[in-house]
């Protein structure tokens, strides 16, 4: 915590700031609007559709990968209590319902984390 | 499962009044059906647009700025990298590049949804792409390859039934966090709520063994190629994964042929 009295010198310029949240919100709409944007209902290939019906599994573990196994907010440190949490949720996701995923998911973590402070 | 691709979509506008009709009452239905199917989200959205809120403030956006950024660019991963370079005082197109590097899959959502969505009009694909986010995509993209299917507009409908949800919270949490700003305990490990939707939008589309062949290539792919710079290394993870479920796919179906 940065005390209150601090002047703001590592305050963001608004120009800046502005530059960035305009020109991401233009480019990550330019990304979205992509295929379905311009290819519209011309029919895709035949490989190409077989490829994409794996979007989905094929990016969210990716994604998910580097967040449980090296944390941003332990540094980078690799956390058993978070990968213990993950497994819950993915069994409580893939056996019962997407909101039992995310209660056993988050629920695990704090359970665990506090078991580890009485330890 | 492929039917919806191979799906035979009527050519033109429907032009009869009862078959309308009938397909207004699947539209609503769909939309209805696509508002709950996004609903369990709320429980991760509500807290993590909260977050990006304090922590935009933090970083010193002011609430105009974060709101901002929030309906515009509507992705939260790649607004807390871009919170998090703006604060290092990366140079500007390093902090676009990164942060458009962290959207890049949804390259990959915009393909995947063409033989769904690609017949809805120029306007409505630029709305379906402005609200792409990891839930609407992973929701729908569930839905349509499921009994029973939807119709072209039913599709839209059920789409946008799922944003309708998540998009106005989004945008509110973001404004009550940067407004009521500062203090978020680090003991709630609100990061952790990020894979844990991850795992909740994944677990559902493991439905066969080609699938669940791919979400492992895609693990390993993300631990081999963490090195790549730009976080491409997920993207990299991904095509390897799409490659392997389509092959694991094919040969099931050649040995399923080659059998008496």
């Amino acid at each position: 915590m940065t005390p209150e009295t601090l002047p703001a010198a590592d305050a963001i310029p608004d120009a800046l700031a502005w530059t960035v949240i305009v020109l991401l919100g233009l480019g990550t709409f330019a990304i979205r609007f992509s295929f379905l944007g311009l290819l519209g209902d011309r029919p895709l290939p035949e490989w190409l559709l077989g490829h994409l019906k794996y979007v989905g599994v094929a990016v969210f573990p990716a994604l998910v990968t580097p967040l449980v196994l090296w944390p941003e907010a332990t540094q980078g440190a690799f956390d058993p209590l978070r990968l213990v949490a993950a497994l819950a949720a993915f069994a409580a996701g893939w056996r019962i319902s997407v909101v039992a995923a995310i209660v056993a998911g988050m629920g695990t973590l704090y359970a665990l984390q506090f078991l580890a402070t009485l330890i | 499962m492929s039917r919806t691709d191979l799906a035979p979509l009527p050519p033109g506008p429907g032009g009869d009044a009862p078959r309308a009709e009938a397909a207004a009452t699947g539209v609503r239905a769909a939309f209805i059906e696509g508002f709950w199917a996004c609903a369990p989200f709320i429980l991760i959205i509500v807290p993590f647009s909260l977050l990006f809120g304090v922590v935009a403030r933090e970083a010193g956006l002011d609430i105009l700025q974060a709101m901002a950024m929030s309906v515009l660019v509507i992705a939260g991963a790649s607004q807390f990298t871009a919170l998090a370079l703006l604060q290092d005082q990366a140079p500007v197109f390093i902090v676009l590049l990164t942060s458009l590097a962290v959207n890049l899959r949804m390259a990959m959502y915009s393909a995947a949804l063409v033989p769904h969505l690609g017949h809805a009009s120029r306007g409505v694909r630029a709305a379906v792409a402005y609200l792409m986010v990891d839930q609407a995509f992973a929701v729908a993209i569930r839905r349509y390859e499921q009994d029973p299917p939807l119709g072209p507009s039913a599709r839209v409908a059920f789409y946008f039934g799922g944003m309708s949800l998540i998009a106005p919270l989004w945008y509110a949490f973001t404004l009550i966090g940067a407004v009521i700003g500062r203090a978020m305990p680090a003991a709630l490990s609100l990061d952790f709520a990020v894979p844990v939707c991850f795992i909740a939008l994944l677990a559902p589309l493991l439905r066969t063994g080609p699938h669940i062949l791919a979400a492992l290539v895609s693990a390993l792919g993300a631990i081999a190629f963490a090195w790549v710079p730009w976080s491409l290394g997920i993207i990299i993870a991904a095509l390897l994964a799409m490659i392997a479920g389509r092959r694991c796919e094919l040969w099931l179906a050649r040995r399923e042929r080659a059998a008496p």
